[in-house]
Order: C-alpha cells, then sequence, then structure tokens
C-alpha cells in the first residue's frame, strides 16, 4: 500500500463514518436533506462520467433522472406489494433505453452541438411525458407508496427516514466505487483519450463513437438510478423533473464542484442545496436564489475553472 | 382506395392555406431569432445560451415601454437598443474573459447568463403571463376566417430586418469587419481591424435582434419568464438543421420548420406538434449531419 492509498482510503472511511452518523444526531428536517444532497449528488456524479471523463457536457440529464422515475413509478404502480428492486430494474431500464435513444443519435455530433442535441433530445421525453396524460398522469405526475426494503423469505422492513438514508448512501457510495473502477479502468483511459484528443484516439484505432456511446448509456443508467432513489424519497414522479431545469442543475453541480473528480460533484450538489436553503431562510421563499448563484457559477468559469474541489483533481484519481 | 377518396374530398384545404401563412409568419420571426444566434456563433464560436432569454426580455422591455408611451414602434426601437446595449454588457463582462479557451466554456457562462436573466425576469415581472396589444388592428378577409394583418407585417418587417442585415453584412464597413474576423480572426488584427470590438458589436447586435423578435411576437402569444427556453431551442433546431454558422440554411430551416409545425397542429394538439420539429432534427442527424441546407465544401 503507498502512501497515497492509505490516505484516499482513510479518507473515505472518515467521510463514510461522519454520513453513517449523521441521519442519527441531525433533526428530521436535515436528515432528508442530506439524503437528498446525496441524490443529487449521484445525478450530477453520473453526469461528471461525460463532462469530466469523456468531455462531453450533457445538457440532457433529465431525460435520464426522468425516465428513472417514472420506470420506477410504473413498477411501484402495477405491483402490489410494491417492490423495491423492480422499482430499481424498471427505473434502470427506462433510463437505459433514453440513453441509448440519446446516445445513438447525439454522439454523431461533438462538442456544443453535443450539449445542444442533448437538451433537445431531453426535451422530446418531456413533450411526451407532458402530454401523454393517459399513462404519465400529464401535469399532476404520478402519487405512489414508498415500498419496503425487503430480501425474499429473509427480512420485510418499513424504510424509516434514518434507514433509506443508510440505503441511499449504500447506493450512492456503491455507483462511486463502480465509476472510479470505470475511470480508471482502460476503457476509462480510452474515455480520457477522447477528451484530450479525439483525432488521436481515432487515429490510433478505437472506435470513438462507440465508446461515446457507452458512456453516455452508463451515464444514463446512473442518472436513472439517481431518479429511481428521487421518487422513493418522495414517493412521487412529476414532469418537472424532466424538464430542463434539472439538467441545468446537473451541469451547475458539476461546475461548482469541480468537474472530472467524481465527488466534486457531490460537494457541488451539497453547496447548492445548502446556499438555496439558507437564502430562502434568510431573505424569504420568494427569494430568486439562483440570481446569485448564476454569478458565482459564472465568476467561477471565468476565474475557477478547476471547482471547489479542482485542486485534488489529479489526486483523487491517483 | 375509400378512404383515400373520403380524406382528400374531406381535405381542409382553406386551413391548409391559413397554416401556410401562420408557418410563414412564425418561420419569419424564428428566422430573425436564430440568424442572431448564427452570427454570433459564426463570429466568435459562441453557442449563446441565453438567446431565448435575450427575446423574453426584449418583450418584456416592450411592455414597459408601450405602458409608459403607449407606442409599440417606439418600443420596437427603445427594446432593441437596451436589449443591444445589454448584450455588449453581457459580452464584455463574461464573455471576453473566456477568449481563446475551450467553446465549452462559453456554453456554460452563457447558460450562467440566461440563468441570471430568467430568474430576474420572475423576480421583477412575476410568474404570470402577460401580453401585449396588436399595433395594427385590421383584419382582411381569408375564406371563413378574418385574418389581422399585424401578422404579415411581421413577416414583413423580420424579412426587411433579416434583409438589412445581410446588406449590412455585405456592404457596410462594420459589415465587412465582422465577416473578415469570421474568415479569420488573427489575420483580420492584424490588417488592423478592432477584433474585440467586432465581438461585442456582433453580440450587441445579434441580442438587438432577439429583443426585436420578441416585440413583434409580443401580440401573438403569452409573455412569461420561461418562454426564452422554448425558443432558444426551436432556434438550435434550426440552427442544426439548417446547418451551424450558415444564415442562409437557419432562415430556410426557419421557415421549413415553422411551416411542418403549422401543418401538424392542424390535426395534433400545438404543444404535441413540436415533436414534429424533433423528428426533423433525427432524421437530419441521421442522413445529412451536416445540416440540410449546408452547402457541400
Amino acid at each position: 500500500m503507498t502512501r497515497h492509498t492509505k490516505i484516499y482510503w482513510a479518507g473515505f472511511a472518515v467521510v463514510m463514518a461522519v454520513l453513517i452518523v449523521a441521519p442519527l444526531v441531525l433533526p428530521e428536517f436535515w436528515r432528508r436533506f442530506l439524503t437528498e444532497v446525496l441524490i443529487w449528488g449521484l445525478l450530477a456524479m453520473s453526469s461528471d462520467l461525460l463532462i469530466g471523463y469523456t468531455g462531453m457536457i450533457s445538457f440532457g440529464h433529465s431525460a435520464f433522472f426522468g425516465l428513472g422515475m417514472y420506470g420506477a413509478a410504473a413498477a411501484l404502480l402495477m405491483f402490489s406489494p410494491p417492490n423495491l428492486w423492480l422499482a430499481i430494474g424498471f427505473g434502470l431500464v427506462g433510463a437505459a433505453g433514453a440513453a441509448l435513444f440519446v446516445a445513438y443519435f447525439s454522439t454523431r455530433l461533438r462538442d456544443i452541438y453535443f450539449a445542444i442535441t442533448t437538451l433537445i433530445f431531453s426535451q422530446i421525453f418531456y413533450v411526451i411525458i407532458f402530454t401523454w396524460t393517459k399513462v404519465t398522469g400529464g401535469e399532476n405526475g404520478l402519487i405512489f407508496t414508498r415500498p419496503h426494503f425487503s430480501i425474499p423469505y429473509l427480512f420485510d422492513i418499513r424504510f424509516t427516514s434514518t434507514t433509506l438514508h443508510w440505503f441511499v448512501l449504500a447506493v450512492v457510495t456503491g455507483s462511486y466505487l463502480i465509476l472510479r473502477r470505470v475511470t480508471q479502468s482502460p476503457f476509462g483511459m480510452v474515455l480520457q483519450s477522447i477528451r484530450e484528443n479525439e483525432t488521436r484516439t481515432r487515429a490510433i484505432g478505437y472506435p470513438v463513437q462507440r465508446y461515446k456511446i457507452v458512456s453516455v448509456m452508463l451515464s444514463g443508467i446512473f442518472a436513472g438510478l439517481a431518479g429511481v432513489l428521487y421518487a422513493v424519497q418522495n414517493e412521487f414522479a412529476a414532469p418537472d423533473f424532466v424538464y430542463f431545469v434539472t439538467s441545468g442543475d446537473t451541469v451547475i453541480f458539476n461546475v461548482i464542484g469541480g468537474i472530472g473528480t467524481l465527488v466534486g460533484p457531490i460537494v457541488g450538489a451539497g453547496f447548492f442545496q445548502l446556499l438555496r436553503e439558507l437564502m430562502s431562510r434568510i431573505f424569504g421563499d420568494q427569494f430568486p436564489y439562483l440570481i446569485p448563484v448564476g454569478f458565482i457559477f459564472i465568476a467561477m468559469i471565468i476565474f475557477l475553472q478547476q471547482g471547489l474541489l479542482g485542486f485534488a483533481r489529479r489526486w483523487l484519481n491517483k | 382506395m375509400d378512404a383515400v377518396v373520403h380524406f382528400f374530398q374531406n381535405f381542409p384545404y382553406e386551413l391548409l392555406l391559413i397554416q401556410t401563412i401562420n408557418g410563414i409568419v412564425t418561420g419569419m420571426i424564428l428566422a430573425l431569432v436564430a440568424s442572431g444566434l448564427t452570427l454570433i456563433f459564426g463570429i466568435m464560436d459562441v453557442v449563446n445560451f441565453a438567446h431565448g432569454e435575450l427575446f423574453m426580455l426584449g418583450a418584456y422591455v416592450g411592455i414597459i415601454v408601450i405602458s409608459s408611451t403607449g407606442n409599440f414602434w417606439l418600443a420596437l426601437v427603445l427594446s432593441s437598443l437596451i436589449v443591444g446595449i445589454l448584450g455588449a454588457a453581457i459580452q464584455v463582462t463574461t464573455l471576453r474573459p473566456l477568449l481563446g479557451r475551450d467553446p465549452l466554456n462559453t456554453i456554460l457562462a452563457t447558460f450562467g447568463v440566461s440563468l441570471i436573466l430568467q430568474n430576474f425576469a420572475l423576480w421583477q415581472f412575476g410568474p404570470v403571463s402577460r401580453k401585449i396589444d396588436q399595433p395594427v388592428t385590421t383584419h382582411f378577409q381569408l375564406f371563413y376566417l378574418q385574418y389581422p394583418w399585424y401578422r404579415i407585417l411581421i413577416a414583413v418587417l423580420s424579412a426587411a430586418m433579416i434583409g438589412g442585415l445581410y446588406a449590412f453584412l455585405k456592404y457596410g464597413k462594420f459589415g465587412i469587419w465582422i465577416r473578415a474576423t469570421t474568415q479569420d480572426r488573427v489575420m483580420a488584427q492584424a490588417m488592423g481591424i478592432p477584433v474585440p470590438l467586432v465581438h461585442t458589436g456582433v453580440f450587441a447586435l445579434g441580442a438587438a435582434m432577439a429583443a426585436a423578435s420578441g416585440v413583434l411576437f409580443g401580440p401573438l402569444g403569452s409573455i412569461n419568464h420561461t418562454m426564452g427556453l422554448d425558443w432558444v431551442l426551436k432556434a438550435f433546431i434550426v440552427v442544426v438543421v439548417g446547418g451551424m454558422g450558415n444564415l442562409g440554411g437557419s432562415i430556410l430551416a426557419a421557415i421549413f420548420i415553422s411551416l411542418l409545425e403549422a401543418y401538424a397542429s392542424i390535426w395534433v394538439d400545438p404543444s404535441q406538434a413540436v415533436i414534429v420539429s424533433f423528428v426533423v432534427l433525427i432524421l437530419t442527424l441521421l442522413f445529412r449531419p451536416t445540416g440540410l441546407f449546408a452547402t457541400p465544401k
């Protein structure tokens, strides 16, 4: 074990310990808040695989998040009693389907064109979900009950806000470890080489488009997982979450937290949500908190391109 | 066979003609929005995410001017002017520092600008939709319909503005500077063209065009703080379908897509008619990724 790995895993253990103990000491509101930050963090982290590692900005992650949400809703409404694992399965299949569709078309284009087409494609899903009232509930969305945490024949317990937090934490941590492994694998190295120099990567002989499609799909699946978790936590699915605002927030989390670090986007999500909560407490609910956030966002792009955790980027990826 | 005959016998030909005119009218507004976007992209490699918000802000400034002076045409001019100056300010403060960086940075920065402008509008003007009164209220007879002259006027005015832009780019001194900068930024600078000024000027021009189209559109639909996204999305589709950075292509694409949407809304709900333009985009990406109206290089 090198010194780096020792410090890295020690830091990992400390953060995990804090997050495990947190729901036991925090009041109800902040417990839910922390769980939600983790879910948004997972969404942002999934998008970081594209922004930070493959060098493609997605403005369409709301589609994957939303399909995960509605997939989970479908499973929870169709099967009685509602089953958590079916919800996750349905959500992931929904998100993967959306991701395949988006990836197939938008990876034909590069840079800004990719960003624009992902945005347009996510809007297709929004229009479909918003107008297909019979199936999706249209503007009102869908309401369902939270499934139990169960393994057949072994146990079956009801989620409390504390156990739900632990469940979300376990999923997000697992996703982080998988994504970290992916980015350090030979596959991840190819993605990073596409970011650095796409033409050269192609010249070396890698099928660049296939790599891009897989990376968009992988990213979409984890975004869908975040959507499932959000649906399970809040017991509803609404078209607002498929709308562009969610994609925009995802990009903000990434830029504020620091792209290419995986944990940065989670920190960014926490920073964003905390800022929003504080501002609405100080200045009232009607305060347009996105105006100061927008100024911070632009200032960060100009002066602090690496984001909050940018200083640790190299170290975190070692 | 019978079904086909029945379809053509009951085909709403009058409606088709009306929708053709409607399609051209919205197509011309869209062309005006998209040509500003294309101009900015062609010169600076900047995809202006805030373009829809400039459109929206243009409409709101128009409302303010109209409510205090009562003159629509003054509002059109003043709104373009004010939003144009705002555009110059945005370019100097957020885009100039990013010059020479990855174009992805500029799309992020303009996204930040759109966030600020949109929430500023929500904060100042509230979430309730507003409307601008039509400055020309006369109608003419079109089949069973009283068709407003104002719509025809919009199409003519938009065409005039686009034509003016074209002439300006072709013959005006600043226009020639702009075209030189598009071709080769470094060379243009070496020849003594003030490139930073050209960049600011072009952004201001694009912003002013967006604002003008916002005011023109005002009487046709409702104005609210979220309308920017719809327009910038449509303009993006137009720009991709028309071929990025291709002014003529984006004008043709704007009219083409608006016509298709107008025809589609004969049979389906207008909110679903948007899907037609998405389909056009997908087909374009599949078969002509460089744009339907792109000139082969």
